[in-house]
C-alpha cells in the first residue's frame, strides 16, 4: 500500500495545508513539525504562486507574503530536506503547475524525491492533461493525488479508477476558502467513487469548525484544512505556532 | 498525447476540475451549434443588422503617398457597433449561451472593449452581466467603466496582483468556478482553455474572410501583408486565418514592448517570453525562472498582458507568422499619425500595428499592398494620451 493512504489506516485522516514560506521559511518549517506533533496525518505545502486561480482570498494574500519574503521552489525543497530529518508523516506538494513546468518536469520530480515529498496536488491539472506529469512522477515515486468535484458527476469514475494515494473531494463550488455552510454534494461524490476505488477520499474546500471537520469525516475518510489554518497565521505572523497546534489539536480530538 | 485542442504543443485544457465539466458542456454546445442552419442565420443576421457587418475596406491614400511605399489599406472594425472587432466574438458567443440555457455572463475585461461589447450583448440579449476589471483599467479607462454601467452590467474592480487585466482573468475564472451552472464565461480572446482558443478564432475569422473578398475587389490580388495588434491576439488571428494557407501574405503581429524589450516594462510575450502553462493553455508567457507569472507593462490596457493565446505562439514556432515588439512611444506617435493623416482616431491597442506599417510601407514598393487591421476605434484613448503628453483635460 502507498504510504500516503497508509496515514488514512483505522482513523479518519486529518490533513492540513499552508502555504510554503508564509510568513517565512523559518516559521513554515517550525509549523509542519509542530503540526506533526499535534496530531495532523499528512501536510501540504503550497508552492506560493503569483496566480492562484483555484483560491479564495486568504491563500492569495499567503501567496503574496510567502512570494514577497522571497520564497522560491528551490528554498521550499531546501527547508522540506531538513523537516524530514524530524517527521515522518507524508508530505505532499500543492502547486500550480506552470511552477513545475518552468523548473523542469524531470527535474522537479527527482527534487521531491530526494528531499522526502511524497505526493503532489496540481489543481490545475485535470484528468485530461495527467499525462503532462504522469511519466516523471512514475519515475521518482511521486504519488499525483486526484481531485473530484461537485460538477464532476460522470466522470468521477474515470477520475477515481486511476486514483493513488487518496481522493481529494472538493467539497463544494468555488474558491478555497472557509465557508458557513458545506454543501452535500460529498456524500454523493464519495459513493460514486467508492464503487470503482479502494483509495481513500478527504474532503476538502471550506472546512474550519470542529462541527464541520466531524460532519465530514463522518461521510468521507479524512478532512482538509487550509484556509482556516492559513488564517491563523496571517493573524499571528512568525509567533503563529501555538495557536496553529492548539487549532489541529482540537480538530483531532473531534475527529 | 490527445491533441483535442491544441495548436502544435500549445492549448490545451490546464483548469480546475470544477471547470471541466462547463468547458466540455460549451464545447458539444459548439459543436453542435457551429454549423446548425438556424444558428447561422440567426448569427449572420446580427454581424449585419446589428454589429454592421461587413467592416470597410479603406484605402488610406493619404498615410499611402506620405510614407511613400506600399498601398496601404485599413480593415475597419472599429466602425463596428461598440467600436471594435469584440463585438463579433460576444454575438456568437452569447447566443450560444442563450442556446445553452444560462442566463448569466461574465467576462474580463482589460481596455473595457470587450466589456461594453459583452454589456452590450446582454442588453440586448436579455442577460445578466458581470464584469470584471483591473483597479488600474478602471482608472485608465474610466469612461469604458461607466459605458459597462450605463448598459446595465455590474462592473467588479479587481484589486488583487498587478490589478490589470491577467487579475480580471484571474477573478472572472474563480467567479465560474462558483456559478457555472447558470453563467457563461464570455472569453475575450484566443486565450484560455479549449475550447475557447478555436471558438473566438472562428467567430473572429469573418475579418480575414472580408479581408480576402474586399482587397481582391480592389487590388484584384491578395495583399502583401496583414498586420494586426496582439495582446491575447483574437483580432490577429481574425485576420491571419484565412491567410496561412497563402504564403505570398505576410502576417505580422504587433506585441506591445512597452518601454522596450531590453527593460522590464514590457508585455512583448513573444519577444521576451518562455513556454508556460498558465490560464488554462500551455503557450508563451512573461515570467521569472520559477514560473512566476512576471507584471507587465504597456500604455495600452488591452496588450497589456503576460501571455498569447496558443495559436499563436504555434504560428511563430512554425515561422508562419512573425511578431513585431512596438513601443509605447511609437504607438502613441502612430496613434496621432493616423488621426492626423487619415482623421481616423484608432484604438492605442490597434496603433502598435499602425506604427509597424509605418515602418514597413517605406521599404515596399508601390505595386504592394498592406492590410492593417484597425481593431477598434480611440475615443476611450483620447484622454491617457492626453496624460502622456503631460496635457491637462477635463473628461
Amino acid at each position: 500500500m502507498n504510504k500516503i493512504s497508509d496515514a488514512f489506516r483505522n482513523k479518519k485522516a486529518f490533513i492540513v495545508f499552508i502555504t510554503g514560506g508564509d510568513p517565512d521559511i523559518e516559521t513554515s518549517e517550525e509549523l509542519i513539525v509542530a503540526m506533526a506533533s499535534s496530531g495532523a496525518d499528512i501536510i501540504e505545502i503550497g508552492i506560493p504562486f503569483s496566480d492562484p486561480i483555484a483560491e479564495g482570498e486568504v491563500i492569495q494574500r499567503a501567496d503574496e507574503r510567502a512570494l514577497a519574503n522571497g520564497c522560491t521552489v528551490d528554498k521550499l525543497f531546501e527547508m522540506v530536506e531538513r523537516v524530514r530529518k524530524k517527521i515522518s508523516i507524508p508530505l505532499l506538494f500543492m502547486t500550480y503547475i506552470n511552477p513545475i513546468f518552468r523548473y523542469g518536469k524531470t527535474k522537479f520530480m527527482r527534487r521531491c524525491e530526494e528531499c522526502g515529498i511524497d505526493g503532489i496536488i496540481v489543481p490545475d491539472l485535470p484528468f485530461e492533461e495527467r499525462e503532462e506529469i504522469s511519466r516523471d512522477c512514475k519515475e521518482f515515486n511521486i504519488t499525483r493525488i486526484s481531485m473530484i468535484a461537485p460538477t464532476s458527476h460522470d466522470r468521477i469514475r474515470m477520475i477515481a479508477e486511476g486514483a493513488e494515494g487518496f481522493l481529494y473531494c472538493v467539497s463544494s463550488l468555488g474558491v478555497t476558502g472557509v465557508r458557513n455552510e458545506i454543501g452535500t454534494d460529498a456524500v454523493r461524490m464519495i459513493e460514486e467513487s467508492k464503487k470503482v476505488t479502494d483509495v481513500p477520499c478527504a474532503v476538502g474546500f471550506g472546512i474550519s469548525t470542529k462541527e464541520q471537520a466531524r460532519e465530514m469525516a463522518a461521510v468521507s475518510d479524512g478532512v482538509i484544512i487550509g484556509s482556516a489554518i492559513v488564517r491563523i497565521i496571517e493573524e499571528y505572523g512568525n509567533r503563529c505556532v501555538e495557536p496553529v497546534k492548539k487549532f489541529v489539536k482540537g480538530i483531532r480530538s473531534a475527529l | 498525447m490527445h491533441k483535442k485542442g491544441r495548436f502544435g504543443i500549445y492549448g490545451g485544457q490546464y483548469i480546475p476540475e470544477t471547470l471541466m465539466r462547463a468547458v466540455l458542456e460549451l464545447e458539444e454546445a459548439y459543436e453542435r451549434y457551429k454549423d446548425d442552419p438556424s444558428f447561422v442565420k440567426e448569427l449572420n443576421e446580427l454581424l449585419k443588422n446589428y454589429a454592421g457587418r461587413p467592416s470597410l475596406l479603406y484605402y488610406a491614400k493619404n498615410m499611402t503617398y506620405d510614407l511613400g511605399g506600399a498601398k496601404i489599406y485599413l480593415k475597419r472594425e472599429d466602425m463596428n457597433h461598440t467600436g471594435s472587432h469584440k463585438i463579433n466574438n460576444v454575438l456568437g458567443q452569447c447566443l450560444l449561451a442563450k442556446r445553452m440555457r444560462k442566463t448569466r455572463v461574465i467576462a474580463e475585461t482589460g481596455a473595457g472593449q470587450h466589456g461594453v461589447a459583452v454589456a452590450t450583448v446582454a442588453a440586448l440579449m436579455g442577460l445578466e452581466c458581470e464584469i470584471f476589471m483591473g483597479k488600474e483599467d478602471t482608472e485608465r479607462q474610466s469612461l469604458n467603466v461607466f459605458r459597462m454601467k450605463l448598459l446595465g452590467a455590474k462592473v467588479n474592480v479587481v484589486t488583487s496582483g498587478t490589478m490589470t487585466l491577467k487579475d480580471a482573468v484571474n477573478e472572472t475564472m474563480r467567479e465560474w468556478v462558483s456559478g457555472i451552472d447558470d453563467t457563461h464565461y464570455v472569453l475575450g480572446s484566443v486565450m484560455g482553455p479549449h475550447p475557447f482558443p478555436t471558438i473566438v478564432r472562428d467567430l473572429q475569422k469573418t475579418i480575414g474572410k472580408e479581408i480576402r473578398e474586399q482587397t481582391e475587389a480592389a487590388e484584384g490580388r491578395l495583399p502583401d501583408a496583414v498586420i494586426a495588434c496582439v495582446g491575447g491576439g483574437s483580432n490577429a488571428i481574425g485576420s491571419f486565418y484565412e491567410f496561412i494557407d497563402e504564403p505570398s501574405v505576410r502576417l505580422i503581429g504587433c506585441e506591445a514592448a512597452g518601454l522596450g524589450i531590453e527593460t522590464k516594462r514590457t508585455a512583448a510575450t513573444i519577444a521576451t517570453g518562455s513556454v508556460g502553462i498558465f490560464h488554462g493553455m500551455k503557450s508563451y508567457f512573461c515570467q521569472d525562472a520559477y514560473g512566476q507569472i512576471s507584471p507587465v507593462h504597456s500604455i495600452s490596457a488591452g496588450l497589456d498582458y503576460p501571455g498569447i493565446g496558443p495559436e499563436h505562439a504555434h504560428l511563430s514556432d512554425i515561422k508562419r507568422a512573425e511578431y513585431v515588439p512596438v513601443t509605447d512611444d511609437e504607438a502613441v506617435e502612430a496613434f496621432e499619425y493616423l488621426s492626423r493623416t487619415e482623421g481616423i482616431i484608432p484604438a492605442m491597442e490597434s496603433a502598435h500595428a499602425v506604427a509597424y506599417a509605418m515602418k514597413l510601407a517605406p521599404a515596399m514598393r508601390n505595386d504592394q499592398a498592406i492590410v492593417i487591421t484597425l481593431s477598434g476605434r480611440g475615443d476611450k484613448d483620447v484622454a491617457s494620451v492626453a496624460r502622456y503628453r503631460g496635457v491637462s483635460i477635463n473628461e
